[in-house]
């Protein structure tokens, strides 16, 4: 019979997230999939999948979630606090899952989006060559209480249960910056003032994260401009000239003025800053983006090497004395504190 | 007439924009399809998936297997093979359906007067001009047609219409998009058609392609109801060999 997870209860915005489709850009279909890949790849190596799986992604709010067989899950991306029968669970770590037992998963402590990912994958049949939900576009839809979704068999069984040290993208920081097509339409000192600026988050979607300014940054030219290709980084100066960061579900073509594009290993912190943080901006070249930029596949192997048995941080003596595969533990309080995003 | 050298910039780590022009021209769209269209028949090394708009082709690529710059100098190789204005005949036409004024486009009066003709001489302007695919985007599926001849060349409004339906036709700046859900616009909603742009349910959820020609027929409001859930919306694609 088929694994399934079922939705008790969940929040405003539980979608399943894989990482997103490609081939759709033409058609106007932008990739979409995760908010945060970096979570997806994170719950790959605590699963010890071979390619990132969908997952649950939980905008600001989880849910309680059940199992129809024991499964083995991560939980990654925004702390939240999650409970296992009174239990907590370690974020950040894969548990294994009893049958039947009800999974809670509460607010974020911290950022925006957390995952729950599962040993098997989410194997909701595809559309347009992803699982991934836009809702936006008609394409999946906010789960529900008494939703149901088919889970694949676990690749791994065997694998012990994992964690990855404590992820630090939840408050804000700076992002690097590339230039794009219309870097060149602001003046130099626009874009001077734009790089000294520190800008509070306002409330964002997955769709893009607007910030609040009190000057507004125009181009050069004033007016309009041609609609032009868009990608999920580009900030855009919206309307009256307040900057706006476009992320995973982004439209394809738009037409206000960009300024420049985040990088992707910077974009993960943006869509997770809560609003009321601070983000700033900080110019970089290209050849400097790349070299912060390693593949997905190269990110993966890193996490893949930097997993540790979750025994190992001494705090689920509970299941070793108890010999249950239940790693309750509560999160790393003890770790380093917050660090102020990208270097 | 001599047209600029396209420029090419960074679109992302990823990506790449070949932009053809800062304004919308018929050429500077023609040239983006046709690169769109040699990328696709024969894709350099590292290719990914291109996407024409307007005026600009954005081009994705794996850096993995093609560095940034060798990738631009096989774009440069490509744009040196294009002609300088491609003929742009379409091979694939679509006849759609499509109901003007009334309830299926209360804004035709306004469109009308702008354009300097009747209702009824707008309706027959319109479907007897050969329309194409310019870009698909803003919503999946959702084309941005052109180019109208110049008496349809008229603003956005200065306030957003708040919705119009799925299937709606609007206009402004000699364009036309063809609504793929209902939505709120500042372009002047003059008709509508059955034609689904994006339909999940159907053996190709997005029916358009950039380039495909069109064509629209005028039918009565009750001959498009009775269009709506049909395959298509009653439009026909013809194919050119």
């Amino acid at each position: 019979m088929t694994l399934t997870l079922s939705i008790v209860s969940a929040g405003p915005s539980v979608t399943v997230q894989d990482m997103g489709r490609t081939g759709f850009l033409a058609a106007g279909l932008a990739r979409g999939g995760a908010a945060d890949r970096l979570a997806l790849l994170e719950a790959a190596a605590l699963l010890a999948q071979a390619t990132p799986q969908a997952a649950l992604e939980m905008a600001g709010f989880g849910g309680r979630f059940r199992f129809s067989a024991p499964t083995r899950i991560a939980l990654t991306g925004a702390p939240m606090r999650a409970t296992l029968e009174g239990a907590p669970l370690r974020w950040n770590a894969s548990h294994l899952i009893p049958e039947g037992v009800t999974l809670e998963i509460g607010p974020a402590e911290a950022g925006i989006y957390g995952y729950l990912g599962v040993a098997g994958g989410i194997v909701t049949p595809p559309q347009l060559g992803a699982r991934a939900t836009q809702a936006s576009a008609g394409i999946g839809h906010r789960l529900r209480a008494g939703d149901t979704l088919p889970v694949g068999d676990d690749p791994a069984p065997e694998t012990p249960l994992l964690t990855l040290p404590e992820a630090h993208r939840f408050k804000g920081g700076t992002l690097r910056v590339i230039e794009g097509p219309q870097s060149g339409y602001f003046s130099a000192d626009t874009r001077a003032r734009f790089f000294a600026t520190a800008f509070p988050a306002q409330a964002g979607n997955r769709q893009g994260l607007t910030l609040g300014c009190e000057a507004p940054f125009a181009i050069e030219t004033g007016g309009s401009i041609l609609s032009e290709p868009i990608t999920a980084g580009d900030i855009q100066m919206t309307g009256a000239g307040v900057p706006a960061i476009l992320l995973a579900e982004c439209q394809t073509i738009g037409g206000y003025p960009r300024i420049g594009t985040v990088i992707p290993a910077d974009l993960p912190l943006a869509a997770q800053t809560p609003q009321g943080a601070t983000l700033r901006f900080r110019p970089v070249t290209l050849a400097e983006a790349e070299a912060a930029c390693p593949s997905e596949t190269r990110q993966l192997e890193t996490l893949r090497a930097a997993v540790t048995p979750l025994r190992r941080t001494g705090f689920d003596t509970y299941a070793l004395l108890g010999g249950q595969l239940i790693g309750g533990a509560i999160r790393g309080d003890e770790e380093e504190p917050w660090r102020a995003g990208s270097t | 007439m001599t047209l600029s050298l396209p420029q090419i910039f960074p679109l992302g780590l990823d990506g790449l924009l070949v932009r053809f022009g800062q304004v919308f021209t018929e050429a500077a769209n023609a040239r983006a399809l046709a690169l769109h269209d040699a990328l696709q028949d024969a894709p350099p090394a590292g290719f990914l998936e291109s996407a024409p708009a307007l005026a600009a082709l954005h081009v994705r690529f794996d850096r993995e297997v093609t560095p940034r710059p060798e990738f631009e100098a096989a774009l440069h190789a490509r744009l040196a093979q294009l002609a300088e204005a491609p003929t742009s005949a379409p091979n694939r036409i679509w006849h759609i359906p499509a109901a003007f004024g009334g309830d299926e486009g209360p804004q035709i009066a306004d469109v009308a007067k702008r354009a300097g003709l009747s209702a009824e001489k707008l309706v027959a302007q319109f479907c007897e001009t050969p329309l194409s695919v310019l870009a698909l985007g803003f919503a999946p599926g959702q084309p941005y047609i052109g180019t109208l001849p110049e008496n349809w060349h008229m603003p956005r409004l200065s306030e957003l219409t708040r919705e119009v339906p799925r299937g709606a036709l609007t206009t402004a700046i000699r364009q036309v998009v063809l609504f793929s859900s209902p939505s709120p616009t500042g372009w002047r909603w003059f008709g509508r058609t059955a034609f689904r742009v994006f339909d999940l349910g159907a053996d190709t959820p997005i029916a358009l392609r950039p380039g495909d020609g069109l064509r629209f027929h005028a039918v009565s409001g009750s001959d498009l109801a009775a269009l709506d859930g049909s395959a298509f919306g009653g439009a026909r694609l013809e194919v050119r060999e």
